[in-house]
């Protein structure tokens, strides 16, 4: 993974030390709330419902061992002991002291950490595939091309005061796990007929109070005018983006009001200018930036290390589930990639504790080169284990309650930390995460169902994404009471889609049973081995609507 | 001197204010140091010129007394700057850009236009909401001198500008993105 030189290290303790200074000078009454607030947002601390929060940066979600440790540290230290992992690959701190902060972002900073740009109206962190350089499906390696865009993004003078915050996903492979479609810029590394590296440069995606698929801009961007592209889409919408209205601030708003020519007229002109300038990369900066990406030193493992694998999973039923639902092939034959479940009942989704993660840093560093990866749906990968020590890790994820084997399933699901933390939620997200997990979870029941993502946010903001949700749940505030909206077909991957709302809301107690509704029109309704989203796509909201409001 | 109104905000009385008087800061940055002296004095009214000079006016007062050299053009945050505009701002003693609000960056891409794409070599200053923690910034996209808003302290304003000595972009200071110059020091 990417290891920082003299230069990043430099400018991570020179951010720290500047973030001092304006906390300093916050305390002390020299700079006030309002011109705090956006200082402080770049560094990723939010004032939250109970303390501070604090987002600490994972970019593209790529994390060695060590820097595990040292968050387990860090929160055991200034926190209570855990972290959240969230939707878009980052960390968050739910209990620090503001006091504080600038020390945390110093211990960061000596494990080549940080928390820049990780909220505030700015390029936040990029994210990507998590199974980036293993996927079999993988035509080009997005981790290279994520550190160019992060090195490009972090501190860029022109793009700090955005008209609203402004997020990039990036996808090298042939099936989209980075919802590209949902982002304010998606990009898709492809081949073209004779083997060139080309970019698609797709904008005006997002979720949030209007959500919307993004729109293509370029289709065949050659890779060099990568970076130089991407500052005239950045530099049209700092121009042109909304500023009266923070609702409309979003550089969808931007590509539907204009159109998505006349967007893509005004980005090509100001490109024009700025194409073969100073930031055109080529093949020795790319090179660079692949160094830090090496294939892992894997030995070879037996061709009949697969087959005691096949026969384990033919003997023993729990194993199998495991590797049925937790278990990705790789490219490599005789490595897999083994996805750690943060959904367990007792924990919010997403949650994990210090002691958890020097945990799998310890698993990493024995069965996966010291690595792993964050995904957006709210888990950890180990991205490379040899078939052969498969068993061995699985009883080890068992014995941390991290061996769930539900993931893809309805019980695998996406959820904001939502009133129980957030200030800007109108509902709680967590407790309706625990009432469907414990209300299903029947494994034939949840393997019956098949894919099946079910995400929740408390409130339209949508950090729980549940518009992309096969099944959405929206908490609202209507006088002063919770309640929640549910929407289905929503879909985060290649096939984007946003859901539709089902109709009036509900009471959080009556959740899941409107949901197990939901689930039994699919049962009843569906055809042999089809999805629940293929099934809501052949018939429709009706007969759902029909039988949850019967 | 009066109260020194903040410009551009949308309350009554400082609107009103704001017309009748031009603005005159008390802290001037410019290349980097503290200024000695600020002659100039920013003038948001549209339709009149005022008495005191040198004075920053608006860009349509500006473009129709281009004779008086004691006159320079005040760029609003959303000036769009064609190439027509951009030519004949090459004829200004200085610019001025306008930050109705620190939160709208509208003026950091002004000020790259400037000096990027029409090679405008005067002073480009920043007025209105200017606050110590953008400077850094503002002087990367070509900013050559930044009046503070009066309340705020010209030893934070110097102490901000030399927090950093990496960066990864090109800017309006230094041409080449940091990746080509680690290739050329690893040659």
């Amino acid at each position: 993974m990417y290891r920082y030189d003299i230069h990043d290290q430099t400018l991570v303790d020179e951010r720290v030390a500047q973030f001092r200074d304006q906390m300093e000078r916050y305390r002390a009454g020299r700079l006030g709330e309002e011109e705090f607030r956006p200082l402080r947002l770049q560094n990723g601390l939010y004032i939250q419902r109970h303390a501070p929060m604090l987002r600490i940066a994972i970019p593209y979600g790529m994390l060695a061992g060590n820097q595990l440790r040292a968050l387990a540290e860090i929160t055991r230290r200034y926190d209570r002991g855990y972290g959240h992992f969230t939707t878009r690959q980052n960390l968050q701190l739910n209990w620090p002291a503001l006091e504080d902060v600038p020390d945390i972002l110093a211990d960061l900073a000596k494990v080549q950490m940080h928390a820049i740009q990780t909220s505030g109206n700015c390029i936040r962190n990029t994210t990507s595939d998590q199974f980036a350089g293993i996927a079999n499906d993988e035509v080009e390696d997005p981790r290279p091309w994520c550190e160019l865009i992060r090195q490009w993004s972090t501190l860029h003078p022109e793009f700090a005061y955005l008209p609203r915050k402004f997020k990039i996903a990036v996808s090298g492979a042939a099936q989209d796990r980075a919802a590209i479609q949902v982002h304010d810029i998606g990009l898709r590394l492809w081949h073209n007929a004779d083997g060139e590296l080309r970019v698609k440069v797709l904008a005006g995606g997002g979720l949030g109070r209007t959500p919307m698929i993004a729109d293509v801009v370029r289709e065949d961007l050659p890779w060099q005018h990568l970076l130089t592209y991407l500052e005239a889409c950045v530099r049209v919408y700092n121009q042109f983006g909304r500023r009266d209205n923070k609702f409309k601030a979003r550089i969808k708003i931007l590509v539907k009001a204009l159109g998505i020519e006349e967007f893509r007229r005004r980005v090509e002109e100001e490109w024009a200018h700025l194409k073969d300038g100073p930031q055109t990369l080529n093949q020795a900066a790319v090179d660079a930036a692949k160094v830090h990406f090496p294939e892992p030193d894997r030995r070879p493992v037996a061709e009949s290390a697969n087959e005691d694998f096949d026969r384990l999973r033919a003997e023993n039923r729990s194993f199998a589930r495991f590797v049925t639902n937790n278990v990705t092939d790789h490219k490599v034959p005789g490595y897999k990639a083994v996805t750690l479940s943060l959904k367990r009942r007792e924990h919010a989704p997403g949650d994990v504790t210090a002691d958890q993660m020097e945990a799998v840093a310890d698993l990493a560093d024995r069965y996966s080169f010291g690595e792993v990866r964050v995904t957006h749906e709210q888990n950890l990968v180990l991205s490379d284990v040899p078939v052969d020590e498969l068993e061995a890790l699985w009883k080890e994820l068992e014995a941390l309650g991290m061996a769930n084997p539900t993931v893809g399933t309805l019980n695998d699901i996406i959820c904001c930390p939502g009133g129980d933390y957030c200030s800007l939620a109108n509902a709680v997200s967590i407790p309706i995460a625990q009432a469907l997990q414990e209300r299903f979870e029947d494994l034939d029941f949840l393997y019956d169902l098949g894919p099946l993502d079910l995400n929740i946010s408390g409130c339209m903001n949508a950090c729980g994404h549940h518009h992309v949700g096969h099944i959405g749940i929206l908490g609202v505030d209507k006088k002063g009471e919770e309640f929640y909206q549910i929407s289905i077909g929503g879909n985060s991957t290649d096939d984007a889609s946003l859901g539709k709302i089902l109709g009036p809301s509900f009471f959080r107690s009556d959740v899941p049973d409107v949901v197990e509704k939901v689930l039994e029109v699919y049962v009843s309704q569906r055809h042999e081995d089809e999805r629940f989203l293929d099934t809501y796509r052949r018939i429709g909201l009706k007969p759902f609507k029909e039988r949850v409001y019967a | 001197m009066p109260n020194n109104p903040v410009p551009n905000k949308t309350d009554e009385t400082q609107t009103e204010a704001v017309e009748q008087t031009p603005v005159h800061v008390d802290h001037l940055i410019a290349n980097g140091e503290l200024a000695a002296e600020n002659a100039w004095c920013v003038s948001y009214d549209a339709d009149a010129l005022p008495e005191q000079r040198p004075a920053f006016v608006p860009l349509a007062l500006w473009q129709a007394n281009q004779e008086d050299a004691e006159l320079a053009p005040l760029l609003t945050s959303d000036t769009e700057l064609t190439a027509e505009l951009g030519k004949q701002l090459g004829n200004a003693p200085a610019i001025a850009i306008d930050f109705p609000a620190f939160t709208d960056g509208r003026g950091y891409s002004i000020a790259r236009l400037l000096r990027e794409r029409y090679g405008y070599s005067g002073e480009v200053r920043a007025v209105g909401d200017v606050l110590v923690d953008q400077l850094e910034y503002m002087r990367r996209c070509g900013f050559t001198a930044m009046a503070l808003r009066d309340d705020q302290h010209p030893e934070d304003a110097l102490r901000a500008l030399s927090f950093f000595s990496v960066r990864y972009q090109p800017d309006v200071e230094e041409r080449q993105a940091l990746f080509e110059r680690r290739l050329a020091d690893n040659k």
